[in-house]
């Protein structure tokens, strides 16, 4: 019996380390947002929350110059936002779509179709990444909504894993309603999508992450301030903090991180039991 | 496949379509362009252009910056994989003993998957920052001449520190899952026959974990080459002397920064052999689970 408490005992103490080594780097960053960037260049970092809360992101969510030369947080946090979402909903749709044709029809050209598909897995944005930015500056795509969703969707992560659940959905129902003279398009929409509820949101959340999270393509497909994500404002202020200058701001480099963190753990948190189970039904 | 399915129709082709478009114009086109400019030597204005063969693979893959920065890579992704698998594998069996406060380690300890790998770097860069920085200055005071901006191995040990840290969550998540997948009757099997908790382990435990552990050391070899790109460029950007540069950042900035297309583009398929490899190897192991 002492033994198992002794094993409890020690179970708890190595996951409170645990815990304060992944919590802490972004305890600190938040509390060291929270100061005046005197108090911050005097003590260093603050390991508990001060006054100036408000002011400093005040400052850099609403007033230009805040943070950047001329784009405001909240603008960097819109453009976010319609990263996250439209990558995730544009994710889901396309795969979705191409999962159905490949699980539910016999054509032609299924397999090699497939195979291209596949592809995507061995083409890392990393590997044609020079190439990938002339296609676009040919295409005028710089700068754009467009530009900066439409080519990341295109993986095949999302429609493997459309293409392994829809495998799993009874044969039957597809029999009944070929019986009932349903046309692929009634079936696609009146009992796959309905059945696959779950999968859709979980794959939607692990997605907006994702995209959230993008870094190196919108790095590369945005020129103009306005069009930066939060993520890619990390970059600057690195680079102006980096240069120098003036009284350095770290205050609201802490408050930019701070922001760039809050939505996609937010969405991670609350829809925790759907998170896990997407990400570790889509990896299979 | 299905035993059941639709007729000859051109309705697959039109629910197949955007994604092939897609991926025609913005994978398959600009990776053909990687390939073919990867044999080709223009002049410093880009205004003609000659085939060259393979001198861009023979200048660049000999060259020292690029043998250095393999060799960086390859010392990265081990540290880093070895590492962060090891903590996670560490967290989730505590995890998975504890009856109390289980599902608050558990949330406290998966969050951070949602940080993207610049917005980690840029903390860590603030925490070792020599003005600020209270990890620089604790470093120091331990009598560690730490200095981040010009030592090779301070400058490694940073970047790997940070990339662990982000990359320990998602390794939990799967262990996690991974652990609570094993049987209750051979957790309980186990348990009557052998006493020892660490043999149990080793014994049992481990090799149960095996395929969830070989699947994420693929995902973590992945991660280390190519996520962390992100972390790379808001802490040393391959700085001092490009001792912290791995394969892909050095893609980037001979590509973007020094505007070397040949050599660059030559790299890029490198990289996608790499890459090829790592695909093969993920996949010739999803086959063997199969057959379990």
């Amino acid at each position: 019996m002492k033994n198992t408490n002794w094993r409890l005992i020690y179970a708890h103490t190595v996951l409170i380390i645990g815990v304060i080594f992944m919590s802490f780097p972004v305890w600190v960053a938040f509390s060291t947002s929270t100061h005046d960037d005197v108090t911050i260049l005097r003590n260093g970092l603050q390991f508990w929350p001060g006054t100036h809360f408000f002011e400093t992101y005040w400052e850099v969510l609403f007033v230009e110059g805040g943070v950047m030369k001329s784009v405001l947080g909240t603008t960097m946090l819109k453009n976010s936002l319609i990263l996250g979402i439209g990558f995730a909903v544009g994710k889901v749709i396309i795969s979705m779509l191409a999962a159905y044709a490949i699980v539910y029809f016999r054509f032609r050209l299924a397999a090699p179709l497939f195979w291209i598909i596949f592809m995507t897995l061995l083409l890392p944005l990393e590997v044609r990444i020079i190439p990938s930015y002339e296609v676009m500056a040919g295409l005028n795509l710089l700068d754009t909504h467009t530009g900066l969703i439409v080519p990341l969707i295109a993986s095949a992560t999302g429609t493997f894993f459309f293409r392994q659940f829809f495998r799993s959905v009874p044969e039957e129902l597809l029999e009944a309603a070929r019986l009932d003279g349903a046309t692929p398009w009634r079936f696609f929409v009146d009992i796959l999508i309905p059945l696959s509820k779950t999968m859709i949101a979980a794959i939607l959340i692990i997605m907006f992450v994702v995209g959230w999270n993008q870094y190196l393509w919108p790095l590369i497909m945005t020129t103009k301030e306005e069009n930066y994500t939060l993520v890619i404002g990390i970059k600057q202020i690195y680079q102006v903090l980096a240069e120098g200058g003036e009284l350095p701001q770290y205050q609201k480099a802490f408050a930019l991180t701070i922001l760039a963190t809050l939505p996609p753990v937010l969405v991670v948190l609350v829809f925790q039991n759907w998170f896990v189970k997407g990400l570790v039904e889509s990896e299979k | 496949m299905k035993r059941v399915q639709f007729e000859h129709s051109p309705i697959p082709y039109l629910f197949i379509a955007p994604q092939i478009v897609i991926i025609a114009v913005f994978f398959l086109w600009p990776a053909a362009q990687a390939i073919y400019q990867s044999f080709l030597l223009e002049d410093a204005f880009g205004l003609s252009s000659q085939f060259v063969w393979f001198k861009n693979y023979s200048d660049t893959v000999f060259s020292n910056s690029w043998l250095q920065a393999a060799g960086f890579t390859a010392v990265f992704s081990t540290l880093v994989t070895l590492l962060s698998l090891a903590i996670a594998l560490l967290l989730a069996v505590k995890a998975n003993e504890v009856i109390h406060g289980a599902r608050t380690y558990k949330t406290t300890l998966m969050w951070a998957y949602a940080i993207a790998p610049p917005v980690a770097g840029l903390m860590g860069n603030l925490m070792f920052h020599p003005l600020i920085g209270d990890l620089y200055k604790l470093m120091n005071a331990i009598g560690w001449d730490f200095d981040h901006k010009l030592d090779a191995f301070d400058a490694s040990f940073v970047v790997i520190l940070i990339s662990v840290w982000k990359q320990v969550s998602v390794n939990f998540i799967f262990f996690l899952s991974g652990l609570q997948g094993i049987p209750h009757s051979v957790v309980e099997a186990a348990t009557m026959d052998c006493k020892n908790a660490t043999r149990r382990f080793w014994t049992i435990t481990f090799p149960l974990l095996a395929p969830t552990t070989f699947f994420l050391m693929v995902i973590n070899i992945t991660y280390a080459f190519f996520e962390t790109f992100g972390i790379i460029d808001t802490t040393t950007r391959g700085a001092p002397g490009g001792s912290t540069n791995t394969l892909v950042y050095k893609v980037f900035q001979d590509g973007f920064r020094g505007a070397d297309l040949g050599g660059s583009s030559a790299q890029s398929v490198v990289l996608m052999l790499v890459v090829l490899a790592l695909t093969v190897l993920q996949f010739r192991f999803i086959e063997r689970k199969v057959h379990y």
